[in-house]
């Protein structure tokens, strides 16, 4: 199968003052494609996904979302309207290690904001949606709950569930289940995989190995700021190449596939 | 916008109001002095078990939080003379007035302090061996006073600007020379600009001190 | 102390004090409300990615947060209109001080509720594509609001305190009527005491109705 990509990334590079935590990332998902970044912690996995849909400044590279590059050459500078990054982010759904719900608002809330300020729809429309995201997720009958009185895992799946409304055709995960009680991230974990059946484009930045072995098509594994290894998750999980690669599994100790 | 400034008329009176800047020091620094040492008995008295005392502690520390500081310098210098029958400069009236409203103030921050301390904290000395005083002195006083520190930095610059209240019962410290010499001389906009920055010269620095006390405190916790 | 108090020469001037009582709360609505609107533009510079509108904005928060009221109410009756050669009525001069010292502090309260919200809550409404505008009016202004409020109430409580200094002025406040009411009956002891516990009452009726209104405007935290 070879489709065009959704999403290309060519030549990304990123400095925080002097420290250089991305050092060149050339890399494209094709629609349908589940790929996993693992990796040490500051081994800059986060930081990569987040450059995708610009929550950080590029240093140097091109991001070409469908076919298009994003940015406009002003006089040999690259700049970013926000028109345009308002656009990519539409398009481009996050879901964050910390939720970052709108404590102010209602769980039906959270869900129809974007619906209505971003993609201007009616109430009634941006509620509809909402409705049925929230029990996609399971949480149907939390509509007028406050984010703060639920657990961990119900907001995350809020959080899940306000990304999808947004129709978005790639979904980024940053570290979902980081923040979370272990007897909660099963909650997440299942409808995150409800999600991969559904065949939806996901990058899914984890720790959880076991999971990501089952979830993707493909891993990444992100060290010192470069590519280090990438393949199958068999390849990569199973039968590590590079000595790092086997490194960073041996300390992550046993995991069960 | 025709007006041409002429500072000199304040390099020409710079002992006059060098020596208003020394009155404020000495109405300044006693007041702030003497006020931490009455909050701190204010303090104990509210946290007092016996109603009574802690009753009336509150109403003192409401009655000089719920006025104006201008009317506490102006009663004490004006009304309470005739109360007590003693006839009070009115350097002493300033002095009474700043010292009494500051135990006010300090009071709460020194209950604040006091009442922040973990029980886990004492616990934890007494739980090694130590006896109480050895506790209070080297666990709990190290942390309440290091958490209390920007607050009274805050309290000090407060009692810096209420001092020029003085002025107004002709204490001669510096905004009183201010405002004399700009009569006296009609260059107003010369004279009082030259006061503002020498009060912004003195307690500018209190106020980046308690912003870096604040931020490092906020760092270490 | 064998003082015999006599309240009626001072309750017979009453409509005097009620006057200047009605001048303080005038001049204190009419400074909160001009406060805030410079508040709100100094916050709004101070905020700015642009350089040259931060810097000013700072100096001028820092100048009025390291100088003493007083000076400000003198420094615009007697030297603001011989720079701009106007003249200048106590009240306008009482009214420019008290709005722009407290826009300064209102400054702050604004300020630091929009940088007290969460980075998570910006890249949150970010990340749904929203535009600053629309992530300023939905995300961050609704939750910075509640933050702001106690330290927006206690900074109008001192404004409401520091009304008194107008009464240096010559603007006919509360304390002003006080002192044209003891030059007539010569009774400063119970002129000042009635005042005193006037602005008691004022301000304790005051910080009661904000813990109202405080209430309502942090319920959903």
């Amino acid at each position: 199968m070879s489709q065009n990509p959704i999403l290309e990334i060519k030549g990304l590079h990123k400095r925080f003052g002097d420290h250089h935590v991305l050092k060149g990332i050339d890399f494209s998902v094709e629609p349908g494609e589940r790929v996993a970044i693992i990796g040490g912690s500051g081994s800059g996995k986060s930081t990569f996904l987040r450059c995708m849909n610009f929550m950080e400044t590029l240093s140097e590279g091109e991001i070409w979302l469908d076919g298009q590059r994003i940015g406009q050459q002003v006089r040999g500078r690259m700049t970013y309207p926000e028109k345009q990054l308002c656009k990519v982010r539409e398009r481009l759904g996050m879901v964050f290690q910390q939720f970052n719900l709108f404590p102010h608002m209602t769980v039906l809330q959270n869900v129809m904001e974007g619906l209505i300020t971003v993609k201007g729809l009616s109430r009634q429309d941006a509620r509809a949606i909402a409705v049925r995201e929230l029990a996609k997720v399971g949480l149907g009958e939390k509509h007028d709950a406050w984010p703060g009185r639920l657990s961990g895992g119900q907001q995350q799946r809020v959080a899940i569930a306000r990304a999808l409304s947004m129709e978005p055709e790639v979904l980024l995960f940053d570290e979902p289940t980081s923040s979370l009680d272990p007897e909660l991230v099963g909650e997440v974990l299942r409808v995150i995989n409800q999600l991969a059946e559904e065949g939806r484009t996901m990058l899914l930045v984890t720790h959880e190995l076991g999971f990501a072995y089952h979830f993707a098509t493909r891993v990444i594994f992100l060290a010192d700021g470069v590519f280090h290894e990438v393949g199958t998750p068999d390849e990569v999980l199973k039968n590590p190449q590079k000595p790092r690669t086997q490194e960073f599994l041996r300390r992550f100790g046993e995991f069960a596939f | 916008m025709h007006y041409t400034p002429d500072f000199s008329v304040v390099w020409n009176n710079w002992p006059v109001l060098l020596r208003g800047l020394w009155v404020t020091l000495e109405i300044w620094l006693p007041s702030i002095a003497m006020g931490l040492i009455g909050g701190f008995l204010i303090a104990q008295a509210r946290l007092s078990q016996r109603r009574l005392v802690s009753g009336i502690s509150l109403v003192y520390v409401e009655l000089f939080r719920d006025t104006p500081v201008l009317i506490q310098l102006i009663w004490f210098y004006y009304a309470f003379p005739i109360l007590v029958g003693i006839q009070l400069s009115p350097f002493a009236a300033a002095m009474l007035g700043l010292t009494l409203n500051t135990s006010a103030y300090a009071s709460e921050i020194f209950r604040g302090g006091i009442r922040s301390i973990h029980r886990g904290q004492m616990e934890g000395a007494l739980a090694i061996g130590m006896s109480r005083a050895q506790a209070m002195r080297r666990v709990i006083l190290p942390q309440v006073i290091k958490r209390m520190l920007p607050a009274f930095t805050n309290r000090t610059i407060e009692v810096a600007k209420m001092s020029s209240l003085a002025s107004v019962i002709s204490v001669h410290e510096l905004m009183y020379q201010g405002r004399l010499l700009s009569s006296t001389y009609y260059r107003p906009f010369e004279l009082l600009t030259a006061v503002a920055f020498i009060y912004l010269v003195l307690i500018y620095p209190g106020t980046f001190l308690a912003g870096r006390l604040e931020k490092h405190l906020a760092r270490s916790n | 102390m064998n003082y015999s108090w006599d309240f009626r020469p001072v309750f017979a001037h009453f409509d005097m004090l009620a006057l200047g009582l009605l001048n303080t709360v005038k001049i204190a609505a009419v400074s909160i409300v001009l406060g805030v609107l410079v508040g709100l533009v100094l916050a709004m510079m101070r905020l700015s990615v642009r350089r040259w509108l931060r810097w000013p904005a700072a100096v001028v928060i820092e100048f009025y947060r390291n100088t003493p009221p007083i000076v400000h109410f003198f420094w615009f009756f007697y030297a603001f209109p011989v720079l701009l050669s106007v003249s200048m009525s106590p009240y306008v001069a009482a009214v420019l001080a008290l709005s722009t010292q407290s826009g300064a502090f209102y400054a702050e309260v604004f300020r630091g509720g929009i940088v007290s919200i969460e980075r998570g809550q910006w890249e949150g409404a970010r990340a749904l594509g929203m535009t600053h505008a629309a992530l300023m009016r939905r995300v961050i202004v609704p939750q910075a609001i509640s933050r702001m409020v106690p330290p927006f109430i206690e900074r109008s409580f001192e404004l409401l305190k520091t009304t008194a200094l107008a009464s240096t002025l010559a603007y006919a406040d509360l304390l002003y009527q006080a002192m044209m009411v003891n030059s007539q009956t010569f009774r400063p002891l119970e002129v000042y005491t009635t005042i005193a516990a006037m602005y008691l009452v004022l301000l304790v009726t005051a910080s009661q109705l904000a813990r109202i209104a405080e209430r309502r405007l942090t319920a959903y935290q």
